[in-house]
């Protein structure tokens, strides 16, 4: 690993931490990683941090972010027994929802850009 | 054999090897419902399963790697920045887009586990199924749900967008990259994200965006959603 890339590491990793630390003190349940992802933009856009330190080693970890899901996936052999006896309702109730909300959202997206878009016009 | 399998190292290198076939099978492919994740999931139980590896013992090693996941997050921050004038441009949208997307998940995925007869704390495990997982395993332990089931509907989901979202938003008529990267980030999450940001930049910098403004919205409206539909 050249000095960039565990520079940037040890960047991702610093904010990550800040969020943990943050997290708890906010009203709602917000992830740590997900504050540490508004920390490190808000950072970017002051520009306290510069993209090139950590551009690198943020392109590596997303490249492959697929392969860090596989464990928490695999974790489904633990609930065999709960999915054996309720898998049809399970599996249906995720396909009807993931197909309805990626037209939920899509849509609304493209109505209110398309609505915005001819006021402006 | 069974005392290696209970270090870390095991879970570890297994999860690697089967990934990087796994990639390697893909790029083969190219046909979406081949995606990585999901075909590694399924080699790793299918292995663990006929070696008699207990899932505790790969767990060691699997924790591992889950651990990325964090650092990943926050690696989110670059897309975005990146990104970030095509993004403002579109802020309206996107926030009502997900909005959309945030009440449809809760509204469907429990009324139609519980119109199929699922019991209430299954209802309850799959109402926060397209949010990522740690906050999920929250939302799920807050409302009385089954938080590992919950950890499960949501790979699944995730898995479903990773092999099909970029395709079916392109059948439902969706060719925007924007609109197809909200919808896939809104529905499915880290997983779909990984696949949106191997079909467009663009796409893949608002479904990270997606991931945690609709984990925000999902936890304010989840329990006024749940009184309404639970």
């Amino acid at each position: 690993m050249n000095r960039g890339l565990l520079a940037g590491l040890a960047l991702l990793l610093a904010f990550q931490l800040a969020g943990e630390g943050v997290a708890p003190l906010l009203p709602l349940p917000i992830p740590g990683p997900v504050v540490g992802m508004v920390l490190l933009l808000t950072a970017l856009g002051l520009r306290v941090v510069k993209l090139e330190w950590v551009k690198g080693a943020a392109d590596v970890l997303l490249s492959r972010m697929g392969l860090f899901f596989v464990p928490a996936g695999v974790g489904v052999i633990a609930h065999t027994e709960l999915l054996r006896r309720e898998w049809m309702p399970i599996v249906a109730a995720l396909l009807v929802s993931t197909v309805a909300v990626l037209a939920a959202t899509g849509f609304t997206e493209r109505a209110v850009a398309r609505l915005r878009g001819r006021r402006r016009g | 054999m069974a005392e290696l399998a209970r270090t870390p190292l095991f879970g570890v290198a297994l999860t690697i090897v089967v990934y990087v076939l796994a990639e390697a099978l893909y790029a083969r492919l190219r046909a979406p419902l081949a995606h990585p994740v999901p075909v590694s999931i399924v080699t790793i139980i299918v292995t663990l399963l006929l070696l008699a590896v207990p899932y505790d013992a790969y767990a060691a090693g699997g924790k591992l790697l889950l651990f990325l996941l964090g650092p990943s997050v926050v690696a989110l921050a670059v897309p975005l920045y990146v990104q970030r004038a095509r993004l403002a441009e579109r802020a309206l949208p996107i926030t009502a887009g997900i909005l959309a997307g945030a009440v449809t998940s809760i509204v469907t995925a429990t009324l139609t586990a519980k119109g199929l007869g699922a019991s209430h704390e299954v209802v309850l495990s799959l109402a926060p199924k397209s949010v990522t997982t740690p906050i999920a395993i929250g939302l799920s332990e807050r409302i009385g749900g089954i938080p590992p089931l919950t950890a499960c509907a949501v790979v699944l989901t995730g898995c479903i967008g990773a092999a099909l979202g970029p395709e079916l938003c392109r059948w439902m008529g969706l060719r925007d990259p924007v609109a197809t990267g909200l919808a896939v980030g809104t529905a499915c999450h880290g997983i779909g994200t990984a696949r949106m940001l191997e079909v467009d930049a663009l796409g893949g910098a608002v479904a990270g965006l997606a991931i945690g403004l609709n984990g925000l919205a999902t936890s304010v409206i989840l329990p006024l959603v749940l009184r309404w539909v639970g």
